[in-house]
């Protein structure tokens, strides 16, 4: 989409990157070292049940580099596996890791962790242990940030960030969101299914960018920062996030239950996407879906919940 | 047992809890002489937007008076509330916010317990039940994380099938046994003794500030790897 200016490679597309492609080339070149590896062949013990393929990592990646000199903890999810979704095994390598980030945050240093999401939710045939795992990760999000770790969302991919994956990315401390990184609990098709095609038609794409997608969740301040598909401008906005992200505490608590009042305040009786973008000050709100991502960033930036310090 | 039921037997002395709609919210008194806090979702109620925030309202309210009064979830739900006005403004943030409430809460020392009694689901189980520190059920309760006839869509799967392979693993079949097997549940609670007792033995317990669910999924042999993968990625980055 963007022309090469500065005779440097194209930077690649994050949403046609596969999870270990995102992780390394979001890292500083070289840097980027796996812990439990496809090589350590740590599969699900649950999908043979179903007669399912399983994959040597389980579908996440997690590991460690470095992002502008500075040491940061890394997990990445595989859309393409499972549709990313947490089983067992996947759930708890993304636990080791936050919990390693509290231990290494309690020295009085910080290890800011990224988490590349790039899931629908909790795995159906793991369905108990996958929505455990969800609770424990959370928990365990909480407890490294509690410690003083920044820990970064990162939304872009092809599976998007649904169900329990939703969950854990309102507990990170900051969340940069791509047009393709929908965020939400309830799936398009979950609604429908249990609400009827009156109450969301899943198959209206355009209704679901405009109630879930990344423009919309930056616009109503869902997301800290909305960025172009490219890997460096996900690099940029992680490197960003981690300088500003609040800390973890009472405060933040008490500014993010404000925060959340006054959106149900201004948006509450809202019926679509497009009335929330211009009640929170779109001129024409119709042009947004279509909007090029420079020009979009250009007009969030007045835009949105001034209070970013809540998350 | 039925909600007024559980409420006698937890608060023989009385309590001050009020209904709101589908949540409630107020105190109790604990046998021990302190107060307990109380929050919850009632009537298997679908868990939205609006009653999110309120109920993470009271918890903060419960931090900000300070000291360590526990709070107790008690929980009859359904699972999120499925609508479009509730993802258009952001669901996922409202239920994790009252999730890092409660987590708040159980860092500054208030023993946080959920009580389920009834049904919970998905992001509503998440943002409630699994949030507290310490997760007890009473008989009965039917916690789950999606229904078979649901998993059979997506397996493509008949639920006889289903129910066939749930004879050998609790990892995806429906139930408060598959669950507690897990490690999800701490224990069931014996619905013909006095709640309160059973309240107040938890209290007094030992405090265990880590999470220790993967550990209780494996002694049960219902989680079979994920504690020790935890465990070596764990020390693998910090080595």
């Amino acid at each position: 989409m963007n022309p090469p200016t500065d005779g440097r490679r194209q930077s690649p597309s994050w949403y046609e990157s596969a999870a270990r492609d995102r992780a390394r080339l979001l890292l500083d070149a070289g840097t980027f070292a796996e812990f439990l590896g496809p090589e350590a062949r740590e599969m699900s013990p649950h999908l043979g049940i179903f007669d399912l393929p399983r994959q040597f990592d389980d579908g996440i990646v997690v590991g460690r580099g470095k992002l502008a000199g500075t040491p940061v903890f890394v997990a990445a999810q595989e859309g393409r596996f499972m549709g990313g979704a947490f089983g067992e095994v996947h759930g708890a390598k993304l636990v080791g890791l936050l919990r390693a980030a509290r231990d290494a945050s309690r020295d009085g240093g910080t290890m800011p962790v990224l988490i590349l999401f790039d899931t629908g939710g909790v795995r159906l045939q793991e369905a108990n242990v996958g929505e455990l795992a969800i609770g424990e990760v959370m928990r365990a999000v909480i407890e490294a940030r509690r410690a003083g770790a920044k820990v970064i969302g990162l939304v872009g991919g092809r599976a998007g960030c649904y169900g329990g994956g939703g969950l854990i990315a309102g507990t990170c401390s900051a969340l940069a969101v791509s047009e393709h990184g929908r965020i939400a609990v309830s799936g398009p098709e979950v609604i429908e299914t249990n609400r009827g095609v009156e109450e969301f038609d899943s198959k209206d794409r355009s209704l679901v960018w405009r109630t879930m997608g990344g423009k919309h969740r930056r616009l109503l301040g869902g997301a800290e920062l909305f960025v172009d598909d490219t890997i460096d401008a996900f690099r940029a906005a992680a490197i960003a996030l981690i300088e500003r992200a609040p800390a973890f505490d009472l405060a933040m608590l008490k500014a993010e239950q404000a925060r959340l009042a006054e959106r149900l305040k201004r948006f509450g009786s809202c019926a679509d996407g497009l009335d929330v973008w211009k009640q929170a000050g779109v001129d024409d709100p119709a042009k947004v879906p279509g909007m090029p991502a420079d020009e979009f960033i250009a007009l969030a930036q007045h835009i949105g919940e001034g209070r970013h310090d809540a998350r | 047992m039925t909600l007024a039921e559980i409420l006698a037997s937890l608060f023989p002395a009385g309590h001050d809890i009020v209904r709101q709609g589908g949540i409630m919210l107020g105190s109790g008194p604990l046998k021990s002489g302190g107060r307990v806090t109380v929050v919850g979702v009632a009537d298997r109620t679908p868990l939205g937007v609006d009653d999110a925030l309120v109920l993470a309202g009271h918890v903060l309210a419960a931090i900000d008076r300070g000291g360590k009064d526990p709070i107790l979830v008690l929980i009859d739900s359904d699972s999120q509330r499925m609508s479009k006005r509730d993802e258009l403004l952001g669901l996922n943030e409202f239920l994790a916010h009252l999730g890092k409430c409660l987590m708040m809460a159980s860092l500054q020392g208030h023993h946080t317990v959920g009580l389920l009694y009834g049904h919970s689901a998905a992001g509503a189980f998440i943002a409630t039940a699994m949030s507290t520190r310490s997760l007890v059920a009473l008989p009965g309760a039917t916690p789950a994380v999606m229904d078979l006839p649901s998993i059979s869509k997506v397996t493509k799967l008949s639920i006889e099938a289903l129910q066939e392979k749930a004879r050998s693993t609790p990892v995806f079949a429906p139930g408060l046994a598959n669950l507690a097997q897990t490690g999800a549940v701490l224990a069931t609670w014996d619905d013909k003794r006095s709640l309160a007792d059973q309240l107040q033995a938890l209290l007094d317990a030992p405090a265990t500030p880590d999470d220790q669910r993967d550990r209780l999924g494996k002694e049960r042999k219902g989680r079979p790897k994920a504690a020790d993968i935890a465990a070596r990625v764990h020390d693998l980055a910090l080595r």
